[in-house]
């Protein structure tokens, strides 16, 4: 792996990592996903910190660590671009917006989540996430579920988070067994 | 409390896959089931508003249950909680991933992941549905959305904007 401390002060790729993220963070709404195209944006075409075969890499790495997306991948590419103190940074800049913007609402949200106007458009609110979380689970579906062992798995998941309650975490330890004995030395699938 | 607000979001940190949409079943397990924190009511509105503000969905939820939970202590603790695992293990582990990513057992177990992340989502969506939406006008704006997700390019904050706006209409 190459560094590029020796190009440019650390401290200012740090700070740029820094302010970067923390635009990025207080500016998409929608969670991890959403943030992608504009972390790909500010890395790879603005400051061509690494290409974008390497970005696609580092989002998959992210993405096989488990936590907070927008996070993971901040981590990483900080950790690529600038070590350590990258990563702190980077994942600094992609947490704070929303850590601040939610401490400055909470009040009131608390507070007025009981006033009609706002219970009512909370009420359709919820439901719309209902049809988001629906979305998401079909557009990844066809994703993902191409193969018999696939749908074997989320059945399993459906049975076991839907039906019979476990712990979620539990669910990930059986598909993470599961998928070590489906999937080990079939690959291509 | 507080201990325990940082080793339950630590947890959940360390067991989330799949992004905001999949912690929901975990977040609503622990906060919900085991502590009793919020109420099944108080989460689900916390979830839609953690869908309105930027940033990353869980780190809103994270802020939002800690700081409800213990004010703004809580709000640090639990939102560092939930970041920490991640913070240790790339510090420790990314110089050697990019390798390890590549063998198959490490590829067998990430494919064994992926499915469970869609039934983590659905779980989530069916939670929500019967805590929150459950009713033929819940049901129209839930259609609606999915609708409209699947047939353009409409963002999901304009969405639950739109939602929000029929609820008041409709309600």
């Amino acid at each position: 792996m190459r560094n590029y401390s020796g190009q440019a002060n650390t401290v200012v790729i740090t700070w740029r990592l820094f302010t970067g993220f923390f635009r990025i963070g207080a500016f998409t709404v929608g969670g991890g996903y959403a943030m992608l195209p504009l972390i790909q944006h500010y890395i790879v075409e603005k400051k061509h910190w690494v290409d974008k075969n390497e970005f696609l890499d580092l989002i998959a790495l992210a993405q096989s660590f488990p936590g907070v997306i927008a996070i993971n991948t901040a981590a990483v590419i900080g950790y690529r671009i600038n070590g350590l103190s990258g990563a702190l940074a980077a994942m600094l800049g992609a947490g704070l917006p929303s850590f601040m913007i939610i401490l400055l609402l909470v009040n009131y949200f608390f507070r007025f989540r009981n006033n009609i106007y706002v219970s009512h458009f909370l009420a359709g609110a919820r439901a719309g996430v209902v049809g988001l979380l629906v979305y998401a689970a079909c557009s990844l579906g066809t994703r993902i579920l191409r193969n018999m062992r696939a749908w074997f798995i989320f059945g399993i998941g459906v049975l076991l988070l839907v039906f019979l309650h476990v712990h979620p975490a539990t669910a990930v330890i059986t598909s993470a067994i599961l998928g070590y004995l489906l999937f080990a030395g079939r690959e291509g699938s | 409390m507080i201990w325990q607000l940082f080793v339950t979001f630590a947890k959940i940190g360390v067991f989330a896959f799949g992004g905001g949409y999949a912690v929901i079943p975990l977040m609503q397990r622990e906060v919900v089931t085991l502590h009793g924190w919020l109420s099944a009511g108080q989460m689900v509105d916390v979830i839609a508003l953690s869908q309105m503000t930027p940033g990353p969905v869980a780190i809103n939820l994270a802020t939002l249950v800690g700081y409800h939970t213990a004010g703004l202590t809580g709000a640090v603790v639990a939102t560092l909680g939930l970041i920490m695992p991640t913070a240790v293990a790339i510090a420790v582990l990314a110089r050697f991933f990019l390798v390890l990513q590549e063998r198959p057992p490490v590829q067998a177990v990430l494919a064994g992941i992926k499915p469970m992340v869609i039934a983590l989502i659905f779980a989530a969506a069916v939670f929500i549905f019967a805590n929150a939406a459950s009713s033929a006008k819940g049901t129209i704006i839930a259609l609606t959305v999915l609708l409209l997700s699947a047939s353009s390019r409409w963002h999901p904050m304009a969405l639950i904007i739109l939602s929000g706006i029929i609820g008041i209409i409709i309600y």
